[in-house]
């Protein structure tokens, strides 16, 4: 016996089997997103004053990611819609349009990424607190191109009102010896940025598979559809759901990480 | 395919996915502008911060992922997940701000 | 066991063989060879995608793990009851693989930590779980429900792999440098961050991969009874087995992600040395630790039991499905109430994830939520109290057939019953002051799991043994292990009441003497030389226990191919269509697509020819 429903829908419900299958899925990616969601903001309301960082993250760029993968979202509803109107050159070329979206949005997030492993800041013996980008680093010497922070009423807080006062700051030199604490703004660097890189690592892990998924149906599997047709635009559909999933995710991970 | 649409229906919906993808851009830029603007209560920031995200995502979902025109039964699976996110975030919020009275505050 | 398969199992694309409709070879399966084919056993018994290969593979694996688990808990009883004395027979071989830990055979507070650790982790997620819901539902829940297969084989297959890469994760641990996890099953931080070696990481990782196959597996259920079900089978036919691991499917779907997040948040509070769960000014080893700080360990534990409430549904659900089963078979009546069941375990899956904060009561919520919490856990134990009583009821005025599954099944009833009644004082936020972290939790929850699930779930390997291999499990044996096994079940775990309402704590490693009255006289609320003297009464207890499976182990095995050849397709003469498919079922399992004209249990019906008809049988 052959299993029933993976192409036609079943009458009762409506639905074939892949599509209750997706849409569970992403039931249980709601669940996991919303539990990060509410780590993030018992962390930020349950934060030592003055340590949650405002207005570290770069808008613009985030905006641009935003944009990419709001028409990466239409451009993959548009492909399926070319697919169920026989146009398999026109499915093609939206498809792609989403795949070098996907390529676009994790390049600049790398870019984001590594301008905050770039981004330093020191501790030194005497209680001065500096932060600032990293210009060069070797055993006499740490030259950082940033600000001395007033970290009385917090490091974050500091941070914040140095960089709005003056956006490129100055070159400051500090003489290793004198160094009590040094780390970039990687993960560890503050609660912050370690939601911030499990959100957004998390969430970039999710564009990277769903890329993957819509290329591998772009290309070595497109043979189904002279075979199956009804089949391989049910797989279109079902990868695509996926894909707007991950676009839902980011539409409120932005302004939560960016804005607020 | 699932069902069986004709050519003019599919034509309409294709405008309609332009118009929420229109709608989204405007969306994201009212976000961003409303960044810009200082409000004094933080409420209110916040508050209207979700609430065009939530718009968003109601356009997502309900457009782009047929969630409007889907069956009941998914429908329902998706109101449940929602709840349950809801209450892990409400109570667990809740209960780190429940304290007992006339003992040490955070 | 051996299930007539055929080559390369695409459930999408599946050729129908014509050695389906032959009623295959009942169990000489181990005496004769299977098929040269080529890659023929990989590709049958190791990568195979039908949900009856891969039910076996889960339950098998599952019932090692189960018996690993008690190995653990058997060392830890001789440490509780004689703490400082080396261990009998298992010292040596502890010693060796620990060394320092365990040496000269004598378990240190440390191991102590380490196996208690293990021990719930390896029952409740490598055992349990997977035998319930794994084994128990691949196995049956697509006859039951009149399908071919679950609706995505390979995604089945993988989710055993992913299961089977968590256990082995699990394992290598106790092998690693500083051993495995040692903060409890529970893994609160920031004592799981603080402890130095590797150990908690592998115990995340481990997870991270059983909750994936949780996660895989749940979809497919879902899934499948939701689409497969055969022409005429409505929700309302559905055997009640079906609607509970439908319902443990929505548990294990949308509870286990909030913990895979914390488990990645610990995992980077391990390795990247974030503070998500540690918070400002924490000291370890007397300094200040070199973290950001900032993280909240309360946040660990809502995350934690948002899972951990719902997991102890799923723990029970499937084993009220097989006792609803068993008893509706061996009473030859329709079970009473059937709707009111259906619609209990569908409150009680809904409930389930509003109750969670009641294991947090001690961590200094205020009145209003700890209210609110006390409040939805009274309300869920209405309809745990209604199938309860429904099974009861079910069987007044029955026609009792005492065969071994039955009388597990039968215990199940009380047993759970004490469970759930002893869980009522723990529920309440005043009386959980007094009894939290103590052994009578210890005691409660044991005995729902223990004499309640685990008896369910073994009523269910004497019930379905015959459909799998063609041969009933020897009633002799099985009638040894059930008395046994109830008797030191009940032996082990009542006296734990008495010992935490007396203040006995958990976790001792000493089994409490360090607060005992020998030991500090005039200690306020010291333990009583009957308190300490019980440990060593549990222990035997225990013992006896252990030596009660072997019947079970011993029988397990040799049914397979001595015991009893069954006389029919249908040996216990069941109406559920897990029984009217041949023997064992073959690759697609019903050669034609069985249509439902009733419900689940039309035993006893009048004017039927037989005490029984098929839900596929036509009048």
């Amino acid at each position: 016996m052959e299993i029933p429903y993976t192409v036609e829908p079943r009458k009762d419900t409506g639905l074939y089997n892949a599509k209750v299958g997706i849409w569970l899925f992403l039931a249980s990616e709601v669940m996991l997103f919303g539990a990060l969601f509410s780590s993030y903001i018992l962390l930020r309301v349950g934060a030592d004053v003055g340590e949650w960082p405002r207005d570290l993250l770069n808008v613009p760029i985030g905006t641009v990611n935003t944009l990419v993968l709001i028409c990466s979202s239409v451009t993959v509803v548009l492909g399926w819609a070319a697919l169920k109107q026989n146009n398999f050159a026109k499915y093609r070329m939206f498809q792609t349009i989403t795949v070098l979206c996907a390529f676009a949005f994790v390049g600049i997030k790398s870019f984001e990424y590594y301008d905050k492993f770039t981004h330093y800041q020191v501790i030194t013996k005497d209680g001065k607190v500096y932060d600032g980008h990293l210009h060069s680093r070797t055993a006499e010497q740490v030259v950082l191109q940033g600000h001395e922070i007033d970290a009385s009423k917090g490091k974050a807080e500091g941070v914040r009102k140095a960089q709005k006062a003056d956006k490129h700051g100055k070159e400051i030199v500090i003489k290793t010896s004198d160094i009590q604490k040094i780390g970039n703004y990687g993960p560890k660097h503050n609660t912050y940025m370690s939601i911030y890189f499990t959100l957004t690592g998390l969430h970039a892990l999710h564009v990277i598979a769903g890329a993957l998924v819509i290329a591998y149906i772009l290309w070595p599997g497109a043979r189904m559809w002279k075979t199956e047709p009804e089949r391989y635009a049910n797989r279109v559909e079902v990868s695509g759901l996926f894909w707007h999933f991950v676009d839902l995710v980011w539409i409120f991970l932005f302004p939560v990480l960016y804005l607020l | 395919m699932g069902d069986h649409h004709s050519h003019h229906d599919i034509e309409a919906t294709k405008k309609k996915y332009l118009m929420v993808f229109y709608a989204l851009i405007v969306g994201t830029i009212v976000t961003v502008g409303a960044y810009f603007i200082h409000f004094d209560s933080i409420a209110l920031t916040v508050a209207l911060a979700l609430f065009i995200a939530t718009i968003k995502g109601f356009l997502v979902a309900g457009y782009f992922m047929h969630l409007m025109d889907e069956k009941k039964m998914i429908y329902g699976i998706m109101a449940s997940t929602v709840f349950f996110f809801i209450s892990l975030m409400g109570l667990t919020i809740w209960a780190m701000h429940d304290f007992p009275t006339n003992t040490m505050t955070r | 066991m051996k299930f007539a398969a055929s080559g390369s199992q695409n459930g999408e694309n599946r050729m129908q063989t014509s050695s389906a409709h032959a009623h295959a070879p009942t169990g000489d399966a181990h005496g004769s060879h299977p098929h040269h084919d080529e890659g023929g056993f990989l590709k049958k018994y190791v990568f195979s995608t039908d949900h009856k290969v891969i039910g076996v593979q889960y339950g098998i694996t599952a019932l090692v793990f189960l018996l690993v688990g008690f190995v653990l808990i058997m060392c830890m009883r001789w440490q509780i009851a004689y703490p400082g004395k080396a261990i009998p027979v298992l010292g040596g071989l502890l010693t060796s693989v620990f060394g320092d830990l365990a040496s000269g055979g004598v378990m240190t507070p440390d191991l102590y930590n380490m196996f208690g650790a293990m021990h719930g982790t390896i029952m409740v997620f490598l055992a349990i779980v997977p035998l319930a819901f794994g084994a128990f539902g691949n196995l049956v829940v697509p006859l039951q429900i009149g399908a071919p297969d679950m609706a995505f084989p390979r995604v089945n297959m993988v989710s055993y792999q992913c299961y089977a890469a968590g256990c082995i994760v699990m394992v290598v641990s106790f092998f690693i440098p500083g051993g495995a996890a040692q903060a409890g099953w529970t893994s609160y931080s920031p004592l799981a961050t603080a402890i130095p070696g590797m150990g908690q990481t592998f115990w995340l990782v481990g997870m991270v991969l059983l909750i994936t196959s949780s996660l895989l597996g749940a979809v497919n259920f879902i899934a499948t009874i939701i689409q497969l079900r055969a022409p005429g089978m409505t929700w309302m036919r559905l055997p009640f087995f079906v609607w509970a691991q439908f319902v443990t499917g929505f548990l294990l779907l949308l509870a286990f992600p909030p913990l895979e997040a914390a488990g990645l948040m610990q995992l980077a509070d391990k390795v990247l040395h974030t503070s998500f769960f540690l918070p400002t000014g924490l000291a370890m080893g007397g300094e200040l630790a070199n973290i950001s700080g900032g993280g909240s360990p309360l946040l660990w534990q809502h995350l934690f039991w948002f899972l951990g409430h719902p997991e102890v549904y799923v723990l029970i659900l499937p084993a009220i499905g097989i006792v609803g089963e068993i008893v509706a078979c061996n009473t030859r009546k329709p079970l009473w109430g059937y709707k009111s069941l259906v619609y209990s375990v569908l409150a009680i899956g809904f409930i389930s994830f509003i109750v969670w904060a009641h294991h947090m009561y001690l961590t200094g919520m205020g009145t209003k939520i700890s209210t609110f919490f006390q409040t939805t856990t009274m309300i869920i134990s209405i309809p745990s109290v209604i199938i309860l009583t429904c099974l009861f009821i079910s069987l007044w005025g029955g026609s009792i057939r005492f065969n071994t599954p039955m009388l597990f099944a039968l215990a199940f009833l009380p047993m759970f019953g004490i469970g759930g009644l002893t869980g009522l004082p723990l529920g309440f936020n005043y009386s959980d002051i007094h009894l939290h972290d103590t052994y009578y939790v210890i005691a409660h929850f044991h005995y729902v799991v223990a004499p309640g699930t685990i008896f369910a779930l073994l009523a269910g390997v004497y019930f379905w043994y015959p459909k799998v291999t063609g041969r009933y499990m020897n009633e002799t044996l099985g009638k040894i292990h059930f008395w046994v096994s109830l008797v030191g079940m009940n032996l082990v775990f009542m006296p734990m009441f008495y010992q935490g309402m007396s203040g006995m704590l958990r976790r001792m490693s000493d089994g409490g003497a360090m607060y005992s009255i020998a030991q500090t006289p005039n200690a306020i609320g010291g333990l009583s030389a009957t308190i300490i003297k019980l440990n060593e009464y549990v222990t035997h207890a225990a013992g006896l226990l252990a030596l009660a499976q072997i019947p079970f182990i011993i029988n397990f095995f040799w049914s397979i191919s001595n015991g009893k050849k069954v006389e029919s397709d249908n040996p216990w003469q069941a109406t559920t269509l897990d029984w009217q498919t041949p023997t064992p079922p073959p690759h697609g399992n019903f050669e034609t697509v069985p249509t439902v004209v009733r419900g689940p249990y039309d035993y006893s019906l009048p004017g039927a020819k037989a005490d029984f008809v098929p839900q596929n049988q036509n009048p």
